[in-house]
């Protein structure tokens, strides 16, 4: 009982801090919008945001599981990378009706693969999430270098590029994949007996364990779920490009971590709701495109997004410490 | 009790380096006999100075408990500054090239130092970000620009040898300069961690952060010395970075970070503070180059690489993580007696 009161504290006060966060967000949309002379909030820009949202959004909501329980996953962009290549494969070296569900059966085996050996490491061998996952990921990119050589694998069927392209009644078919997803997680997260777990051994795992649970299968399942969401993203990321290769969306992984941070996931743990982070990838992503819009070249928006990361960081201590 | 077995040599890491890096040295010998050749040794020993001297400032963060991925960053900063300092004024003195890329390093070393202690974020979360903020802005304004123009001076100075010889085919070769910058860090590292104040502070930060806190050690004044140093040393390795290649390009050392952090960790430095040894960094330095350049001359393809280092990573935590399970078993089952 005492911990749930202790999460419903914080939950309160983090919401201030959301709030803080969302105005300085809506600040820079509008501070874009200007400066774009209102193109940013043109219908056709709204569109294509609503393409890209569902890949970033995927990717984050992968980042998000292990940062509840105050670990981090940096295999997430490579994972996705490995099951496209392999999915690619499928795709490109056979045809047949059945051609595009084995691509995706095998495309998600491949993620949950991973996700095994990053639970393996971090839950049974206890090597600290962020090394755990730094080896991982470079041992998968790895991995996808030496199967692709490199290369770019393109050119794959209708019926699966519709995946990243098409629309249903004018909404886009990533977003609906997305929104599914966005549903399904709000189910895990506070439905469910491993949700709560989540929460309750990211704000700690000694008592959470002396309370019975079984930490190591927690954790286990964590890593399981998060590279499962990578290998959902990457079959929305392949089927959008239309191509798979090695080195995809890097640029996304410090992204993943900016929208979790934003969206009052607490890097330490134990605290991030779905709908935060789902605000704040919105908002990302409008902010990204503004970027597109304004001509930054990749490195200055890098740089910018290090820069609203880390004021955001300073914001979120000032704020609790004066709380 | 403890003391004891803690100081029985096989209980060590750098034990099992040591005799992986004579058992891989002998492998190699016999695949090609060149791989023995003091010229070789020396060879290896320059090329790896730039990351060696990364290692030892990696170290001390992670004894301290933090990690510091933005060095590489820091690196390519001063580097940079240093290059467009002596080709644009035509400064040729190499002192003074030497002394620019440090106090621009601990500079920005003091940012990540000052971010982590106020946010009280996960350093590796600040630093990933500075990595983003430095490099991007430094690509931004620079536009990634090449600096080739040196005085001689600096053209020079990489010829230098702390000791020479003469192949049998009259070709001279040595000991560079450069690798003597590896030696005198290595001392300097040794020195600080285990005969001064600070690195004794360092220690217990990273052991107990709370407990060391409490014995009134200033945590505030550990993270800058930490995070200065690393800084200081990134500016040190741009400079040798910059001898070696002659030529200073922006994207050269960004994404070298997690060969040195593979290097600390392998030398048994643990990313949950508190632990590891110069020697060992220097060891891990050794193991990576000689694995390195195994691959080379076994002519594995370069796509390999990636997965080998990778693999070497995760085995390294899984085996330290291992040691620190079964040592935390044996001390409850001592105080159970």
């Amino acid at each position: 009982m005492s911990i749930k009161e202790l999460l419903n504290t914080r939950m309160i006060f983090k919401k201030t801090q959301a709030t803080v966060l969302g105005f300085i967000l809506i600040f820079l949309i509008i501070l874009m919008t200007i400066m774009t002379r209102g193109k940013l909030l043109h219908l056709s820009n709204l569109q294509a945001v609503a393409f890209q949202l569902p890949l970033l959004g995927t990717l984050t909501l992968a980042q998000m599981i292990p940062m509840i329980t105050g670990g981090i996953d940096l295999s997430i962009i490579s994972t996705a990378n490995l099951s496209g290549i392999i999915m690619a494969f499928i795709l490109t070296k056979l045809s047949g009706w059945y051609t595009t569900p084995l691509a995706i059966v095998v495309g998600v085996a491949v993620s949950l693969v991973v996700g095994v050996l990053n639970g393996i490491l971090v839950a049974y061998i206890s090597v600290p999430a962020i090394i755990a996952t730094l080896g991982m990921m470079i041992f998968i990119r790895g991995v996808a270098l030496v199967l692709t050589r490199g290369y770019v694998i393109a050119g794959f069927p209708d019926s699966f590029v519709f995946i990243g392209n098409g629309d249903i009644f004018g909404i886009p078919m990533p977003f609906i994949i997305f929104f599914a997803l966005i549903l399904l997680m709000l189910l895990i997260l506070n439905k469910t007996r491993f949700g709560f777990n989540l929460y309750m051994l990211g704000s700690n795992i000694t008592a959470t364990e002396f309370s019975g649970v079984n930490v190591k299968r927690v954790l286990f399942n964590t890593h399981l779920l998060s590279s499962l969401l990578a290998g959902v993203a990457s079959i929305i990321m392949i089927s959008r490009f239309n191509a798979a290769q090695a080195d995809y969306g890097q640029s996304y992984l410090l992204l993943t971590v900016l929208a979790c941070v934003l969206g009052g996931v607490n890097p330490a743990g134990g605290y991030g709701k779905v709908m935060g982070v789902f605000a704040s990838i919105v908002v990302l992503q409008v902010v990204a495109t503004g970027f597109n819009l304004l001509g930054f070249s990749s490195h200055l928006a890098n740089a910018l997004w290090g820069l609203i990361l880390l004021i955001v960081m300073l914001i979120n201590r000032m704020i609790s410490k004066a709380e | 009790m403890m003391r004891k077995s803690r100081w029985k040599i096989y209980n060590q890491t750098e034990f099992y380096l040591f005799i992986v890096l004579i058992v891989l040295s002998t492998i190699l010998a016999f695949v090609n006999p060149k791989f023995l050749r003091l010229e070789n040794i020396f060879d290896l020993l320059r090329n790896y100075t730039f990351l060696g001297i990364l290692a030892l400032g990696q170290l001390v963060v992670l004894i301290s408990g933090g990690i510091d991925v933005s060095f590489t960053a820091i690196a390519t900063v001063s580097q940079y500054i240093m290059g467009v300092i002596i080709s644009k004024y035509y400064i040729d003195n190499i002192l003074v090239a030497l002394a620019i890329p440090i106090p621009i390093g601990i500079a920005l070393g003091l940012v990540n130092a000052l971010l982590v202690y106020y946010t009280r974020v996960h350093p590796v979360i600040i630093t990933i970000s500075t990595l983003n903020v430095f490099y991007g802005f430094l690509m931004f304004i620079t536009s990634g620009r090449w600096i080739y123009k040196f005085p001689p001076s600096f053209r020079n100075f990489v010829q230098i040898k702390i000791l020479s010889f003469t192949s049998a085919k009259g070709t001279p070769y040595g000991l560079s300069i450069l690798t003597l910058f590896w030696i005198i860090v290595a001392v300097m590292t040794w020195f600080i961690l285990k005969h001064t104040n600070i690195g004794r502070k360092i220690y217990a930060v990273g052991g107990n952060l709370e407990a060391a806190r409490r014995a009134g050690i200033n945590i505030f004044r550990t993270y800058i010395f930490v995070y200065c140093y690393m800084g200081g040393l990134a500016g040190l390795a741009s400079f040798v970075q910059a001898q070696l290649a002659q030529i200073i390009q922006p994207n050269a050392i960004v994404g070298k970070e997690l060969d040195v952090l593979a290097a600390a960790i392998l030398g048994g430095a643990s990313v949950f503070g508190g632990s590891g040894t110069v020697p060992g960094a220097i060891l891990g330095v050794l193991l990576i180059a000689i694995i390195k350049n195994g691959l080379v001359l076994m002519r594995i393809p370069a796509y390999w690489h990636q997965v080998v280092m990778g693999a070497i990573i995760a085995g390294a935590a899984s085996v330290t993580a291992l040691q620190m399970k079964f040592k935390s078993r044996r001390m409850v089952r001592k105080n159970v007696d």
